[in-house]
C-alpha cells in the first residue's frame, strides 16, 4: 500500500485523531526516539497522556524488540520514529519482525517529504526509497498522508495483531495538534 | 574465571517457575543444556537486542522476575538499552553479563576493548541501581539470591572461560516452535 492522495485534498493528518485511533486499537505503549514530522502533532501530546506508557529509547532498534517482547502478554505497541531510524533498525525488523512473523507495528514521520509530493515522487532520496525498501522486505505499508487516511490506522492495528504481520504506516504530512495544549 | 556452565549451574538452582529468561548465543546453548525450560526466551533475533527484549517482558509482565544472559560482545552492540532500562527501572530484572572478550560463535575474535571495558561501571553510570562483578564463582553463588532479590535493574558481570561444549542448536531458538512453547507458558502461568 502506498500512500494515498485525494487530488486537491491536502489538509494534513489531525494528531488528536490519530491518537484515537491508536487508543481503539488498544495501544497501550509507545516507544520512540523523537521525529521532527510527529513531534508536536504526535509525540508531545502523547507524552502527556496518562492512557499511554511512553518509553524513550536511545535507538530505534530497541523499540523493535520491546514491541515484539510486549506482544507475548498482549500489549499493543507502536514505535514512533524518523525515516532515519527505520533505516537504521532494517536487520532488527527483518529478524525480528519478519523472519519471526510478529507484530511490530512502527509509524515512521517522513523528514524531507514536501507537502503536495508523493513519497515515491519525493525529491527527498530518503524519503523515496523507503517504500521500495518495504516492499522488498514484504512489510505493509500504509500512508498516513491526509486527515482522509487516519481511519486506516486502528483497523490496520487490529490485523497486525490478528496476524502476526509486521505494519508501518508512514506520515507523510506532519500532523496538526488541535486538541488541548500540547 | 568461573566456568560458564557452572555459572549457570547455580543460577538453575535458584531459578523459578514464573521467571522469564532471556539468552543469546554461547549462554544460551549451554543454558538449554542445563535447563530447558518452556519460559526460556530464545528468539531475540539480531544481536545485542537481549537486553531491549527482556525490558520488553519486564514492561509487559511487571511482577515477574526477568534474567538476561547476555554477552560481552552483544552488550557492545546496543550499549544504549542500558541507559533505557536504567530509565524505566524494571523492578525486577537480573542483567548477568558473560565476559569473555571474544565473540565466541563468530570465530572467538577479540571484542573491542576486550580486558579494558568495564561493563559494571557503564551500568551504574547508566542509573542501574545496583552493578557487580564476579571473577570467582564461589563469590558468585554466594552474591546471587541477593542480586535476584534486590530492587532492578541489577548487572552481575561474570568473567567466564568456556566450560563444557554444548551444541549450538540454532534451527531451534529461531524456531516458531520455541516462540510458541514461551507465548502459550507465559499466558498460562499469568496469573
Amino acid at each position: 500500500m502506498s500512500a494515498s492522495v485525494e487530488p486537491g485534498h491536502t489538509a494534513p493528518p489531525d494528531g488528536e485523531a490519530i491518537i484515537a485511533q491508536l487508543k481503539e486499537a488498544g495501544v497501550g505503549v509507545i516507544v520512540s526516539v523523537p521525529d521532527i514530522v510527529t513531534s508536536d502533532g504526535l509525540l508531545w501530546p502523547i507524552s502527556k497522556d496518562l492512557d499511554f506508557q511512553l518509553i524513550r529509547v536511545c535507538k530505534e532498534d530497541e523499540g523493535v524488540s520491546i514491541c515484539a517482547a510486549l506482544s507475548y502478554s498482549d500489549t499493543r505497541a507502536v514505535l514512533l520514529m524518523q525515516q532515519t531510524g527505520l533505516m537504521d533498525s532494517l536487520n532488527a525488523i527483518r529478524a525480528i519482525a519478519m523472519d519471526y512473523h510478529q507484530p511490530v507495528c512502527m509509524m515512521v514521520g517522513l523528514q524531507g517529504k514536501a507537502p503536495g509530493e508523493t513519497v515515491l515522487g519525493s525529491a527527498s532520496y530518503g524519503v523515496r526509497i523507503i517504500p521500495p525498501i518495504l516492499d522488498a522486505m514484504a512489510l505493509t505499508h500504509v500512508g498516513i498522508e491526509t486527515d482522509t487516511d487516519t481511519p486506516h490506522i486502528a483497523p490496520a492495528i487490529n490485523s497486525a495483531y490478528e496476524t502476526g504481520d509486521a505494519l508501518c504506516f508512514l506520515i507523510g504530512q506532519s500532523p496538526v495538534w488541535t486538541g488541548e495544549s500540547a | 574465571m568461573i566456568r560458564r556452565d557452572f555459572a549457570l549451574s547455580a543460577l538453575r538452582g535458584l531459578i523459578t517457575p514464573r521467571d522469564l529468561l532471556v539468552a543469546v548465543y554461547q549462554s544460551c546453548f549451554d543454558w538449554l543444556a542445563l535447563c530447558p525450560r518452556d519460559l526460556n526466551y530464545v528468539s531475540t533475533g539480531a544481536m545485542g537486542q537481549a537486553s531491549s527484549h527482556a525490558l520488553g517482558l519486564a514492561i509487559g509482565s511487571p511482577e515477574r522476575q526477568v534474567i538476561v544472559l547476555d554477552g560481552d560482545g552483544s552488550l557492545l552492540m546496543n550499549l544504549g538499552s542500558l541507559v533505557t532500562i536504567a530509565t524505566v527501572r524494571p523492578q525486577h530484572f537480573l542483567h548477568l553479563v558473560f565476559e569473555n572478550g571474544v565473540y565466541e560463535v563468530n570465530g572467538a575474535h577479540p571484542t573491542p576493548g576486550t580486558g579494558h571495558v568495564d561493563f559494571a561501571a557503564m551500568a551504574i553510570a547508566a542509573g542501574y541501581q545496583k552493578a557487580v562483578c564476579f571473577s570467582e564463582l564461589e563469590a558468585f553463588e554466594a552474591a546471587l539470591p541477593a542480586l535476584l532479590a534486590a530492587d532492578g535493574p541489577v548487572m552481575a558481570v561474570l568473567k567466564i572461560i568456556p566450560g563444557k561444549a554444548y551444541p549450538r542448536d540454532y534451527a531451534y531458538i529461531h524456531s516458531a516452535a520455541a516462540r510458541e512453547k514461551f507465548r502459550a507458558a507465559l499466558n498460562h502461568n499469568d496469573g
